[in-house]
């Protein structure tokens, strides 16, 4: 998500191919030395309830998710 | 008078030529300085932040939860149970606890849903931090999808990065109070037409 734009497309790939997988490592920390935050958004198997989780290393997303969303970092308005 | 008329033409017809040559010339140059430098033309596009607007809503409609989505788009807003609330609701079919309302651009309101009684506010922004003076910011739907996120997921740093203040401050009481009255009168309406479990809250 950026200030002005809304979503643009950052990188996308296959994290099980190695050269895709550089690429996405490089985008995510780029993104996060920027100051962004990164999310992931889940779904409970549970409840089906819809929630998102906050990663702060690209080791943190979890094998299945299919995305992580970059927003800039919350501060007091 | 008409020899000395035309000589005096001619000679004004000297003397500006160079200076209409250098004239010429700085066109040119700030023409060709322009065209390698594509920013200097970017005009103001009025339907960029309409497009951002309408992407934003599909990724937050992407997001949320289904029932989430229908309130935003219904009610302009939404409700997100606090953490503790939320774990106890996967526990019990009646939760209860604290509860926020998400509001696009104004401060994030802490509620108790069982006696409607406004609790406070937490003023959040994502600012742009890419050093353009934040000058900018997220559309409307990425604002809400952006504290949706930071609420479900580590509820604790947002909140102790905004600025607490009694409901007031930014947001009038009685319209969120409002707010909350048609919040419960849209789930009485839907538990009605089927569309909400009846025990949700």
């Amino acid at each position: 998500m950026k200030p002005g734009h809304g979503e643009v497309l950052l990188a996308e790939g296959d994290r099980h191919l190695e050269e895709d997988e550089e690429r996405l490592v490089e985008e995510f920390r780029r993104q996060l030395e920027e100051g962004m935050w990164a999310a992931v958004p889940t779904r409970e198997p549970a409840s089906g309830r819809r929630e998102a989780r906050m990663v702060r290393g690209y080791g943190d997303i979890p094998p299945d998710a299919d995305r992580v969303i970059f927003f800039p970092r919350a501060s007091g308005g | 008078m008409l020899l000395a008329l035309l000589a005096l033409g001619l000679i004004a017809v000297a003397l500006a030529t160079p200076m209409a040559v250098r004239a010429l010339r700085r066109v040119r140059e700030r023409r060709a300085v322009a065209a390698s430098n594509p920013t200097e033309l970017t005009l103001y596009d009025p339907g960029r932040e309409r497009r951002a607007e309408l992407r934003a809503r599909e990724l937050l409609r992407s997001c949320v939860n289904r029932e989430e989505w229908a309130m935003y788009r219904d009610l302009g807003f939404i409700r997100v149970a606090g953490r503790h609330t939320r774990r106890a609701s996967d526990r019990g079919p009646k939760p209860s606890g604290y509860a926020y309302l998400i509001y696009p651009h104004k401060p994030i309101v802490a509620f108790l849903p069982a006696e409607g009684r406004l609790l406070s506010e937490y003023c959040v922004e994502f600012p742009d931090l890419s050093g353009s003076g934040g000058a900018t910011r997220l559309p409307a739907s990425d604002d809400v999808l952006a504290k949706w996120m930071a609420l479900t997921s580590d509820e604790e740093r947002v909140i102790r990065r905004a600025n607490m203040h009694l409901v007031g401050r930014q947001l009038d009481p009685a319209r969120v109070r409002r707010d909350l009255w048609r919040l419960a009168k849209w789930e009485r309406r839907r538990r009605e037409r089927g569309e909400l479990p009846s025990g949700a809250q």
